[in-house]
């Protein structure tokens, strides 16, 4: 061996040590010195997430009839990381799924495909690891099929999993009460802060109603699943686990069958009025106890809440907000804001009778009368004489309470102009009543009504003057001259705003629960309630977690004198006044139903027609309202529709009454750990 | 061992490291019984003539068996040991999970390493002039099985049209008998001093260059990059062990640094080799996509930490994040489940066979053999460094295997045939110097 090469070989056993240190040391680097931050990238790349979604909670009605079922069915979901790993991106799989869930391949392609910016509606909103649901009810048969032809069949499973439905018991439908379930959108998660561990699709969120009220309860707690996946995104195991926790059931005090005959009824009767040739259109009606506890409410017109299960289409969620079909969406009974006529002159009478009014003085009932230069007509021509303030209730005497509120206007400007401190006794008792703000029932979206006085048209001056100055002119068309007029002084409270006012016309309007609670405080004694639909929260297991009582929220300003003076004014009418034609051969005997009726003249349209009523009238229980715009007169319409109410809830006249002997029950359903429900002592369960 | 036998007999220490040499007759009874089997002795302390078990002449002073680098092969078995059973736990999961049979990997590589060690046997048994003679027409197959690479009879795989498929799912990539036959080629050129010369003259240099052209042609067509690049550290090492004068070196630095950059501007690179290049020199750039493989196999060997997760318990091995991790992402494997202890063993017995290697160049009784030895050593240092080093991120990623580690019916048969070479060079010294 020449000893160049021998020295050469030297230096190649430098180099190899050379190269070898290097990798020793960068070995020892990464491992020894930077393991933990790669043991944690490591398990980040390795497992992903996977929401359980929890077994929502029912919502029952008050003998434990399920209003909203949450049941657990077979579901047929999609997998799509498995399908995006087939050569054809699951065309094959999907086709051949089309042939058994009898279901067009185009929409399962729809509704598997993921959303991204590129990828239109219909899409998959949520993660792609999350099962798609494309079937949420096969038979057991289908789901055998496709369980055991999974090489068919790759990424397609079939599993129990919690569906909503609607069961409907007695033709319940009260789908705007009980409101629907949507895909929770990543806005509303950063909003809501809402306790799901992640974005994902199948977090229904309740979005209206008693299902977003509640939905905090309803909605129980996800239970969370690390799966363990390779490179390919496939899950070959499962990390931990934490159980799904259920959501609470919903008992409300709603009563499936008087909301079914709530419902039955005010369809009629919109019909009877439409069939009558008004151009009725629309109504509620609420069924509620004296003490808040919303029992029915019903409206019109309604829609299948079954709708939305499974995801609505875009042409029926556009029928549900269409003016065209009546909005069915609304609840008209918190949403809607209606004149509410004569129903309004329990609150002129105690106002009148708290600014020292004698209520049993003469006061005189004319055709017409004539105030500040406009001349104010009754609901009748002729005169109808002197009469105490239980008649004019009666009879519904507009100009008795068109004078008096005239009276109580010119005590509180004297020359035109407001003393200092206004009284204004029939808008302050209005306001006592609970009117002009929400109740604050337990439902979202709820609307406050309109009490008119004199910050009202103050704040509306204020709003409105901007646009009635630039285009008011005096000398102009007619409404260029109001438009100019109330430019100048929009903000005055004049005695006609105050005239009309107290028969609940003009800017008046009241929602159909706002004129129940107040009924129901007038029947009470005086106690006002923020009703409530919600009765109890109870866990799975039974165990109640939550009894919920409508708190009280106020004090009529009235003694119980004349609370009990006006209650038996509301009861003449019905033996002798305008709803005595509508209550002919009820059995008052057992039932004696008192209330008012009330016709609301709608500029430029059909008037409203209310009946407001609380029964029996000597120790009263219950309280019903219905509201009727465009159909015509209270006596006609509503109060017929509610003595069918009535009807329906003690089951006086041949049909069999939801309450045994009227009482409702005094007791929860009882929820056994089976899930199955037991109905309260002495009452009926199932539908 | 018979009872009694002392091997290498009363003298057999007297002359360590040459005592070989000494010739002896009569007390050297290993010797004898090397050169002449059938001589029958009596053992000390026995009656009459009997012969020996085969086991102790096959384990007797300048027998076969004792004339092999014992600590080479206690390394090379070592890492076939590890490798088996990093290659089992690499394809188990995926093999269990596509419904194959989770062993198929692991029998395929047993019968490599069982042939491997045969070819290891008999390379090592074979004399020097038996390979100087057959060398060139090796060499020359080799070539030919390149070219038949490039036919429609190769098969590409992962962008390189590397392989020729055999029949039973069995494949042969030429390259690898490339470098061993290119070693044997060049050694014979460069190793054939003249009387009086001390080094290679310019046209041996030349010729061995041009000998060696074929073959960087060829695999450049695959094309194989890295491959070029290993068989070039083989020639320029080789070159530099042979004694060539530095100012030839340093023009064959200059001619290879100008061809290097005439591939690059000529953009004879493909666009993935170009990608790879960047990935490195960026690698948080886009780590999904060329970066992916390396930054995966960063985090898969890191987050085996001192001690690793467990042979069979790594669950980025499990989940397969780090792909080709049998073949070339092996040592992901050894780092994610034995950790920085299985990790450095690796290197160690890495280091071990090329210190091997190297000590076998530096005795080796002639300068063919010390360049044979040195062009395996060249070849297995820089296919380890690019290997590893591509697997910690300091390297770009390339399709080289590690040597003796990764999965491979070719690979495993070359690197045994090196180590076979290497075994024969030393058996060489051993006896005759």
């Amino acid at each position: 061996m020449i000893v160049a090469s021998r020295r050469r070989v030297l230096v190649l056993y430098v180099l190899v040590a050379a190269l070898l240190f290097t990798l020793g040391g960068r070995v020892w680097y990464i491992q020894v010195m930077s393991g933990t931050a790669y043991t944690r990238l490591a398990a980040n790349n390795q497992t992903r997430d996977v929401i359980i979604p929890p077994v929502r909670g029912q919502i029952l009605d008050d003998v434990g009839r399920p209003l909203v079922r949450n049941q657990t069915s077979l579901v047929v979901s999609v997998q799509p990381t498995v399908l995006a790993k087939l050569s054809d991106g699951g065309a094959a799989v999907l086709k051949r799924l089309s042939g058994v869930l009898g279901v067009p391949v185009q929409r399962l392609t729809e509704q598997t495909r993921i959303c991204t910016r590129t990828v239109p509606q219909p899409c998959w909103p949520g993660s792609p690891y999350q099962p798609i649901p494309v079937d949420q009810h096969v038979s057991d048969q289908v789901a055998l099929e496709i369980i055991e032809n999974q090489q068919s069949f790759p990424g397609v499973s079939a599993q129990v999993q919690p569906v909503v439905d609607y069961p409907a018991p007695d033709g319940a439908n009260a789908a705007q009460l009980l409101g629907y379930l949507q895909p929770i959108t990543q806005r509303e998660m950063q909003t809501r802060h809402l306790p799901v561990t992640g974005f994902s699709g199948v977090d229904l969120v309740g979005q209206a109603g008693l299902e977003e009220q509640y939905d905090a309860q309803l909605r129980g707690t996800p239970g969370d699943q690390v799966v363990s996946v390779n490179a390919a995104g496939a899950v070959t195991g499962t990390v931990r686990e934490s159980a799904a926790k259920p959501g609470d059931e919903l008992v409300t005090s709603i009563d499936a069958r008087v909301q079914a005959d709530t419902e039955r009824a005010l369809a009629q009767a919109v019909q009877k009025a439409r069939a009558a040739g008004n151009d009725t259109n629309s109504g509620s009606a609420v069924v509620m106890t004296t003490t808040g506890r919303v029992i029915a409410m019903a409206n019109y017109p309604t829609y299948n809440p079954s709708v939305w299960t499974g995801g609505i289409s875009q042409r029926e969620f556009n029928r549900l907000f269409d003016q065209a079909y009546g909005e069915p969406i609304l609840n008209r009974a918190t949403q809607g804001q209606y004149a509410p006529g004569s129903t309004w002159k329990v609150t002129s009478t105690a106002a009148a009778i708290r600014a020292g009014y004698d209520p049993n003085s003469a006061y005189s009932c004319p055709g017409s009368v004539n105030i500040a230069g406009r001349t104010f007509n009754n609901w009748t021509t002729a005169s109808l004489g002197d009469m105490d303030l239980h008649e004019a209730l009666v009879m519904s005497c507009d100009t008795v309470f068109y004078q008096l509120a005239y009276q109580m206007w010119l005590a509180d400007d004297p020359n035109g102009r407001p003393v200092s401190h206004p009284k204004d006794p029939m808008q302050n008792m209005e306001l006592a009543w609970g009117f002009g703000e929400p109740t604050g029932v337990d439902l979202p979206e709820e609307n406050p009504g309109v009490v008119p006085d004199r910050a009202w048209k103050l704040d509306y001056w204020n709003a409105t003057k901007n646009y009635d100055c630039k285009y008011g002119n005096a000398n102009g068309s007619y409404v260029q001259q109001i438009e100019a007029e109330d430019c100048k002084g929009g903000y005055v409270w004049l005695p006609g705003d105050a005239v009309n006012a107290s028969i609940g016309q003009g800017d008046v309007l009241v929602t159909p629960l706002q004129l129940a609670r107040a009924y129901a405080a007038l029947a009470n004694g005086g106690t006002l309630y923020s009703p409530r639909l919600g009765a109890a929260l109870i866990s799975p297991d039974g165990k109640v977690e939550q009894q919920i009582t409508p708190p009280a929220t106020g004090r009529l300003p009235v003694s119980r004198a004349t609370l009990a003076y006006i209650r038996q004014a509301l009861g003449a009418v019905t033996t002798q006044g305008t709803a005595a034609g509508s209550f002919a051969g009820f059995p008052l005997s057992k039932v004696f139903v008192a209330g008012k009726t009330g016709t609301a003249e709608v500029a430029g349209g059909q008037a409203t027609s209310v009946y407001a009523s609380f029964g029996p009238l000597s120790s009263p229980k219950y309280v019903v309202v219905v509201m009727i715009p465009k159909s015509g007169e209270g006596a006609d319409v509503s109060a017929p529709c509610a003595r069918q109410i009535w009807d329906g809830i003690y089951g006086l006249e041949g049909h069999q009454g939801a309450y045994p002997g009227g009482q409702r029950p005094a007791t929860l359903p009882l929820i056994r750990t089976d899930g199955t429900i037991a109905p309260p002592r002495g009452y009926k369960g199932g539908s | 061992m018979a009872p009694g036998f002392r091997p290498g007999g009363p003298h057999g220490r007297r002359f360590p490291g040459t005592g070989y040499g000494r010739r002896s007759p009569g007390f050297d009874y290993g010797r004898l019984e090397a050169v002449r089997p059938s001589f029958r002795t009596p053992a000390p302390g026995t009656f009459g003539i009997r012969r020996r078990s085969v086991f102790a002449r096959a384990v007797a002073r300048g027998s076969p068996v004792r004339s092999l680098d014992w600590v080479l092969l206690a390394a090379v078995t070592g890492l076939t040991v590890l490798s088996t059973l990093l290659i089992w736990s690499a394809t188990r999961p995926q093999l269990a999970q596509s419904g194959g049979d989770p062993q198929a990997f692991l029998k395929k590589q047993l019968l490599n390493v069982a042939i491997g060690f045969v070819l290891l046997a008999v390379v090592s048994m074979l004399d020097s002039r038996v390979l100087r003679t057959y060398a060139p027409v090796a060499y020359l197959l080799a070539c030919l099985g390149l070219l038949a690479v490039l036919t429609p009879l190769g098969a590409t795989i992962n962008g390189a049209r590397s392989w020729i498929a055999i029949g039973g799912g069995f494949e042969v990539e030429p390259s690898e008998y490339v470098k061993v036959t290119l070693i044997l080629v060049v050694a014979v050129i460069l190793g054939q001093l003249r009387d009086g010369d001390k080094a290679p003259r310019g046209r041996d240099l030349v010729l061995a260059i041009v000998v060696s052209l074929p073959a960087l042609g060829l695999v450049m067509l695959q094309p194989d990059l890295s491959v070029v690049i290993v068989l070039s550290v083989i020639i320029f090492g080789m070159v530099v062990v042979s004694g060539a004068r530095l100012r030839w070196i340093a023009g064959l630095l200059l001619v290879t640094a100008a061809l290097g950059l005439l591939v690059w501007r000529m953009h004879v690179l493909k666009q993935y080799q170009i990608q790879r290049i960047t990935a490195f020199v960026h690698p948080t750039a886009d780590p999904s996509g060329s970066g992916y493989d390396a930054s995966q196999a960063l985090i898969t060997i890191g987050s085996g930490g001192v001690f690793g997760q467990g042979l069979f318990h790594g669950a980025q091995t499990a989940g397969h994040f780090v792909p080709e991790q049998q073949t070339d992402f092996i040592f992901t494997v050894a780092g994610e489940e034995l950790g920085f202890v299985g990790a450095i063993t690796i290197i160690a017995l890495l280091g071990v066979i090329l210190a091997r290697a190297l000590r076998i160049a530096a005795l080796a009784d002639s300068q063919f053999g010390t360049l044979v030895a040195a062009g395996v050593a060249c070849w297995f240092a820089v296919q380890a460094f690019i290997n590893i080093g591509m697997t910690v991120g300091i390297m770009p990623v390339s399709g080289l295997p590690l040597p003796f580690v990764s999965y491979g019916g070719t690979a495993t048969f070359a690197n045994m045939i090196a180590i076979g070479l290497l075994q024969a060079v030393h058996r060489r010294h051993t006896i005759f110097s």
